[in-house]
């Protein structure tokens, strides 16, 4: 096996390594696969479903499915997108978004998903969740109204940090990202210089004290679409 | 004032008035827009009833007592079009943070146990000229159908700018890529 696979998305060809998932292969590619809880250096576990594609007819996230030779790979379809826009329309209603004073404004994943997909407002009814903060350590802070439990804090604290600071409590609706302490965040031995402080996608866990510090219009989704470092690097 | 001139209505419900200074905001562009559309019932020419059928409603702000839902009721009855604009409109905004929060507390901090209060007759206000205030805070959409989402706290004047042209030129409404923000 000369490891050396072909395939095709959206109608375009693309070569891949034996290995690789559909997700790797179409950013080597230069094309764009919204993703969120995926992150390059932790383990892609597939539970946010914003990178489902068309595999072959049928629903796959881009970021676990292997690439096979010849398999047909649709993305940009509107069928597809306005699924993510459902997806992204639930993270948005399920918790307590307040971008106008959110410290991850302009540089947050789930709101740059969200622009990128033309979203206006959600269709969905807000609910309003009562969800806890945590600002006991200090230099760190948890806004669990924020939290899309996408799963990176948990795997980086885990398996770069050897920690494991962070875990998943509850289920359904109550599901919740919980800290390795007694009661809170400043019991752990949790270190500003962590990289679980630095996977976040979304607001949720925020540094002390360094807020705000880019100005509108030069923050990193202010211009350019996110994804389009992925495109610009098109072959 | 031409007969002719398509109406323009605005308002503020529970909104802070930042979405009206970003219409402001427009700058000489809004000599354009005096040529273009008359207001009607708005705080910008303090017209307090509506006096005919306006082809847009601007609604700035959630609804979060009986008079914001009397006056956005009265909004989607006169408008052809009805636009949701800013946050709180769209989402509830800043006044929704008191959702999650039982009402008899908030009313309680407000005027009983909140650290700045000085009222030694220790009553919450309870006149019938005060609006009802609801149990929360309810985006509009929630309240009535909208056409139109414009995000932002508050949208940029060329945002607002750009909706209007558009809606006036009875074209459909889509935002670029740099207009859509909800900081
Ligand atoms: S985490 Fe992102 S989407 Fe949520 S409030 Fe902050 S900026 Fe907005
Ligand atoms: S706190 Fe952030 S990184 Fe952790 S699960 Fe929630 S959104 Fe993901
Ligand atoms: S990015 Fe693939 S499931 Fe979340």
């Amino acid at each position: 096996m000369s490891g050396k696979i072909t395939f095709t998305i959206d109608g375009k060809e693309i070569e891949a390594r034996q290995g690789q998932t559909i997700l790797e292969a179409a950013e080597d590619a230069g094309i764009y696969i919204p993703k969120l809880c995926q992150m390059k250096g932790l383990v892609p576990h597939g539970s946010c479903r914003v990178c489902t594609v068309m595999v072959n007819g049928r629903p796959q996230a881009a970021c676990t499915q292997p690439a096979t030779d010849g398999m047909v790979v649709e993305n940009d379809t509107p069928e597809l997108k306005g699924m993510r826009r459902d997806i992204i329309d639930m993270l948005f209603v399920e918790g307590n978004h307040f971008c106008m004073f959110c410290d991850k404004s302009g540089n947050c994943e789930l709101q740059a998903i969200a622009y990128r997909l033309g979203i206006c407002a959600p269709k969905f009814p807000y609910l309003f969740p009562n969800r806890d903060l945590d600002a006991s350590h200090p230099d760190i802070f948890i806004d669990r109204n924020r939290c899309v439990l996408c799963g990176r804090c948990v795997e980086a604290s885990r398996d770069i940090d050897g920690k494991c600071v962070f875990e998943f409590v509850g289920r359904g609706p109550h599901k919740k990202i919980a800290v390795n302490a007694e009661a809170k965040l400043v019991d752990t031995d949790i270190d500003i210089t962590d990289k679980a402080v630095n996977v976040c996608p979304v607001g949720a866990i925020i540094k002390k004290r360094v807020g705000y510090a880019v100005p509108i219009g030069e923050r990193l989704y202010d211009k350019e679409p996110i994804g389009s470092d992925v495109e610009n690097n098109k072959k | 004032m031409s007969k002719d001139k398509p109406k323009v209505a605005t308002a503020s419900l529970a909104g802070c008035f930042g979405c009206h200074m970003s219409l402001l905001d427009i700058d000489d562009r809004i000599l354009k827009l005096i040529e273009l559309v008359d207001f009607d019932k708005s705080p910008v020419d303090d017209i307090k009833e509506f006096t005919g059928r306006c082809a847009v409603g601007l609604i700035e702000g959630g609804c979060c007592n009986e008079e914001n839902v009397r006056v956005l009721k009265d909004f989607r009855r006169h408008c052809d079009v009805l636009v949701s604009v800013g946050d709180c409109a769209i989402n509830g905004g800043i006044p929704a943070l008191r959702n999650g929060i039982p009402l008899k507390e908030c009313m309680d901090e407000a005027y009983l146990n909140g650290p700045t209060v000085h009222n030694p007759s220790g009553q919450v206000p309870n006149d019938r000229e005060i609006p009802l205030v609801l149990d929360k805070v309810y985006p509009c959409h929630e309240v009535v159908k909208i056409d139109y989402h414009l995000p932002g706290c508050p949208p940029s004047a060329d945002t607002l700018w750009a909706a209007l042209v558009a809606l006036l030129e009875g074209k459909p409404l889509e935002l670029p890529y740099e207009l859509i923000k909800y900081d």
